[in-house]
C-alpha cells in the first residue's frame, strides 16, 4: 500500500468524533500553556503522561501532537505581547514582534505569526510525510552497530551543538546518563543504594516532571518578578494587503530554513529562526525598518520555528531519536504504551503513525481557525495571578508523579530531582541533554550489548558497517572543529591578555 | 555553527568568581566518585553478557569526575553561569532562597502525610501552602481552590482514567 492510501486511512481514523475532540483539546491546551508564562509544551506533556494509562494510544498521541504545535503558536503570542520571550525558540520573534506591538501593530504581528505558522506547519508536515517513511525503510535495514553509532551521534549533537557552554552541556548529559544507570536491568543492582524501591530504576516520567515542572517552578519562585509585566492589549488579528505581500516570501524562506534544521539530529529552532531573521533583514526592501517592528522579521522566524517543529518529528518517528525536549516526552508516551520506537515503527504500527501524521494536518488547521478569533482571550491568560499558577504547576506535578505507582517515595525522588533542576537553571546547565541522556543511555547500552552479542564479543564489529563509519567520521570532524575553536579562542584571549599587560 | 562565546565571559582584571559554582563542581565530583565506587561493587556478568555491568558505570563515573574538575577550573578562570531567563523571572534582583526553602517544606509535608491522609487532603494542602508561600493574599481562597482541585482530580482519575488514588483516612468517604 502506498503512502497516500495509508495517509487517507490515517485521516479516516483521525476524523472520528473522539479523536477530533482530542485534537481540539490538544490544540487549545497547547496554545494556553504556550501563552502561560513558566509552562512550555514539554512540561505540559510531562504532566499529562498519566493519561496514557487509560486513553487509547491514537487519541493520546493526537492530543500530544496538538499540544506540540499549539505550544509553538502560543509561545509566539507571548513574545509579541510581552517583551520577555519564554522559550528560546521565540526569542527572535520577540525582537521585531514586540516592537510591532508597541507601535500599535500587535494585530498584524499575531496574524502573520499565526498564518505563517499554518503555512510552515502544513508544508513541514507534508515534507515529514514524504521523508520519514523513506528514511525509516533505510534505517530499519541497519544493524546494531550502525544504530549504536546513530545514538552516539544524537547524544553528541544535542549536547555539543545547542547552548552556549559545551562543558555544561556534557555535564548535564552525564548526570542524565548516571540517572539512567539506576536499576537492575543488567541483573545486578546499580546505584540503587540497596533500596528495592529503586530496583526498577527511576521512572522517567518522574524525572521529566521533576526537571521540567518542579525545577522550573522552584527557579521562578526564587526570582519571582514582583512588579506586573506590561502586556500590550490586542484585538482581532488581521493583515492588510501590503502585509500579506511582505509576509508570504519570508514564510516560505523560513520554512526552508526550519525543516532541515529540525530534521537534523541537532535539531532545535534557535539556529533556523536566527538565520531566517538575518536573511530577511538582508533581503528587505527597507532594512532600516528592522529594529523598529518589521513584519518580515516576525513572519520568517515564526515560520522557521514551526517548520523545525515538524522537522524534529522526522528523526523521532523514523529512528526513535528525540532531538528536542518535547519530542523526548512524546517518545516517553510511546514507550508508556509499550510501543517499540525506532525505525520499525512505520511497519509495526502503521495505522497509529499515519493517524498521528493526519492529525498534524488537522491540528494545524484547527490552530488557525481557533486562534485567530481567540487571540484576545489568550492575551487575558497572561494576567493569571502567579501564586496560583505556580501552585497549580506544583500540584499537578505531584499528582503526575504520584500517579505512576501511588508511592510517596516517587514524590521524594520528584523533590530531589526537582532541586537538581533548580540548580541546573541557576548554573545554566541545559535541561535537554539530561533528559536525552536518561532516555538514550539505557538504549545505548542495549544496542552495544546486541551488537557485541551478534559478533560474539569482537569490538571491531562496531565499525563494520559503512553507515557507522560515516557517523563516526562526522562525530570526529565535529569534535576537531570544536576543539580547534576552543584553542583559537584560548589563543585569542591570551593575546589580548598580553596586549593588556604590555 | 553556534560559537557563542560571550565576550563578557572572558575574565578581565576585576574577575568575578562564582563561588557557588565550586559547590556544584564538588557535587558532580562526589556523584562521579560514587558512581565509580558503585561500579567496583559489581561482579562480572554472565557468559552471554558481552558488555559487563560495570562498563558503562565506569565511563559515566569517570566522565562526571573529569567534568567536575573542568568546571572547577573554568570557575577559577572567571566563568560565570548564564542563569535561565523566563517571563516571570527577574534576574536583576537577588535570589529568594527563603521562598524556595518554604516550598520544599510544604512539598516534604505532602509526601510525608500522603500515605496517611490521602491525596484529596494533602493535595489541597499542597496547593494552598505553595500558593500562600508564593504570595497569594487570601488563605481561604487558596484552600478553597486547593480542595476543589484535589477532590476533582481524585474523581477525575477515578471515573475518567479508572485509577483509584489511595484515599487515606477518607477511604470510604470519597
Amino acid at each position: 500500500m502506498g503512502s497516500f492510501d495509508l495517509l487517507m486511512q490515517g485521516f479516516e481514523n483521525a476524523f472520528t468524533p473522539t479523536n477530533l475532540l482530542y485534537a481540539c483539546i490538544g490544540v487549545l491546551l497547547g496554545t494556553a500553556v504556550g501563552v502561560l508564562p513558566g509552562i512550555g509544551p514539554a512540561m505540559t506533556l510531562a504532566l499529562l503522561l498519566p493519561i496514557t494509562y487509560s486513553v487509547e494510544p491514537a487519541s493520546a498521541l493526537i492530543m500530544f501532537a496538538g499540544i506540540y504545535y499549539g505550544g509553538m503558536y502560543g509561545g509566539s503570542t507571548t513574545s509579541i505581547l510581552l517583551n520577555t520571550p519564554g522559550e528560546s525558540s521565540s526569542v527572535v520573534t520577540a525582537i521585531e514582534g514586540n516592537k510591532m506591538a508597541k507601535a500599535g501593530r500587535a494585530a498584524q504581528a499575531l496574524a502573520t505569526a499565526a498564518i505563517g505558522s499554518f503555512v510552515a506547519g502544513t508544508i513541514g508536515t507534508l515534507l515529514l510525510v514524504l521523508f520519514a517513511p523513506k528514511l525509516a525503510t533505510e534505517v530499519v535495514k541497519l544493524g546494531a552497530p550502525s544504530y549504536f553509532a546513530l545514538l552516539l551521534l544524537a547524544l553528541f549533537a544535542v549536547t555539543a551543538v545547542l547552548g552556549t557552554s559545551r562543558l555544561r552541556g556534557f555535564t548535564a548529559l552525564f548526570i542524565g546518563l548516571a540517572i539512567g544507570l539506576v536499576g537492575t536491568s543488567t541483573g545486578q543492582p546499580r546505584l540503587t543504594f540497596g533500596s528495592p524501591l529503586l530496583a526498577d530504576g527511576i521512572d522517567i516520567v518522574v524525572v521529566a516532571v521533576a526537571i521540567f515542572a518542579i525545577g522550573e517552578a522552584l527557579w521562578v519562585a526564587s526570582h519571582l518578578r514582583r512588579r506586573p509585566l506590561d502586556i500590550i492589549p490586542v484585538g482581532q488579528p488581521w493583515m492588510s494587503r501590503d502585509d500579506w505581500g511582505r509576509s508570504w516570501k519570508p514564510w516560505l524562506r523560513g520554512t526552508a530554513f526550519g525543516f532541515p534544521f529540525g530534521a537534523l539530529p541537532a535539531g532545535g529552532a534557535e539556529l533556523p529562526t536566527f538565520l531566517s531573521y538575518i536573511t530577511e533583514r538582508k533581503l528587505a526592501k527597507n532594512p532600516e525598518e528592522f529594529g523598529h517592528g518589521a513584519i518580515e522579521g516576525v513572519a520568517g522566524p515564526e515560520a522557521a520555528n514551526n517548520a523545525s517543529a515538524a522537522g524534529t518529528l522526522v528523526p523521532l518517528l523514523a529512528m526513535g531519536l528525540p532531538t528536542t525536549a518535547t519530542a523526548a516526552v512524546i517518545l516517553l508516551a510511546f514507550q508508556s504504551y509499550g510501543i517499540e520506537t525506532g525505525p520499525g515503527l512505520f511497519d509495526s504500527q502503521p495505522l497509529l503513525v499515519w493517524t498521528l501524521l493526519a492529525s498534524l494536518f488537522i491540528g494545524n488547521t484547527l490552530l488557525l481557525v481557533l486562534n485567530l478569533p481567540l487571540a484576545p482571550v489568550w492575551a487575558k491568560l497572561l494576567q493569571i495571578p502567579r501564586p496560583y499558577l505556580y501552585a497549580g504547576i506544583l500540584f499537578f506535578a505531584s499528582l503526575g508523579a504520584y500517579s505512576v505507582n501511588f508511592q510517596w517515595f516517587d514524590l521524594l525522588i520528584l523533590l530531589v530531582i526537582g532541586l537538581l533542576g533548580l540548580a541546573m537553571r541557576r548554573f545554566g546547565l541545559p535541561v535537554l541533554p539530561l533528559i536525552i541522556g536518561v532516555i538514550l543511555g539505557p538504549r545505548l547500552e542495549a544496542q552495544l550489548t546486541e551488537a557485541l552479542a551478534i559478533s560474539s564479543g569482537k569490538v571491531s564489529t562496531l565499525w563494520s558497517e559503512p553507515v557507522a563509519v560515516i557517523v563516526y567520521v562526522i562525530i570526529a570532524g565535529a569534535l576537531l572543529f570544536i576543539m580547534g575553536n576552543g584553542v583559537r579562542t584560548l589563543l585569542r584571549n591570551n593575546n589580548q591578555k598580553k596586549k593588556v599587560l604590555a | 555553527m553556534t560559537t557563542t562565546q560571550q565576550p563578557s565571559a572572558t575574565p578581565r582584571d576585576g574577575r568575578v568568581v562564582d563561588r557557588a559554582q565550586y559547590a556544584l563542581a564538588a557535587g558532580i565530583g562526589i556523584a562521579g566518585a560514587y558512581v565509580t565506587y558503585d561500579a567496583t561493587t559489581l561482579h562480572k556478568g554472565f557468559a552471554d553478557q558481552p558488555v559487563q555491568p560495570y562498563t558503562f558505570p565506569y565511563i559515566v563515573g569517570a566522565g562526571l569526575i573529569v567534568l567536575a574538575v573542568l568546571l572547577a577550573l573554568a570557575t577559577a578562570r572567571g566563568d560565570v553561569a548564564e542563569s535561565e531567563e523566563g517571563e516571570d523571572v527577574d534576574l536583576t534582583k537577588g535570589s529568594d532562597w527563603v521562598t524556595v526553602g518554604k516550598l520544599v517544606v510544604v512539598f516534604a509535608l505532602n509526601f510525608a502525610l500522603i500515605s496517611w491522609l490521602g491525596w484529596a487532603i494533602t493535595g489541597a494542602l499542597l496547593f494552598a501552602g505553595t500558593a500562600h508561600v508564593l504570595g497569594a493574599r487570601s488563605i481561604v481562597r487558596s484552600l478553597a481552590i486547593g480542595v476543589v482541585l484535589s477532590v476533582l482530580s481524585w474523581y477525575g482519575f477515578y471515573s475518567g482514567l479508572g485509577l483509584a488514588i489511595p484515599a487515606g483516612v477518607l477511604d470510604g468517604v470519597l
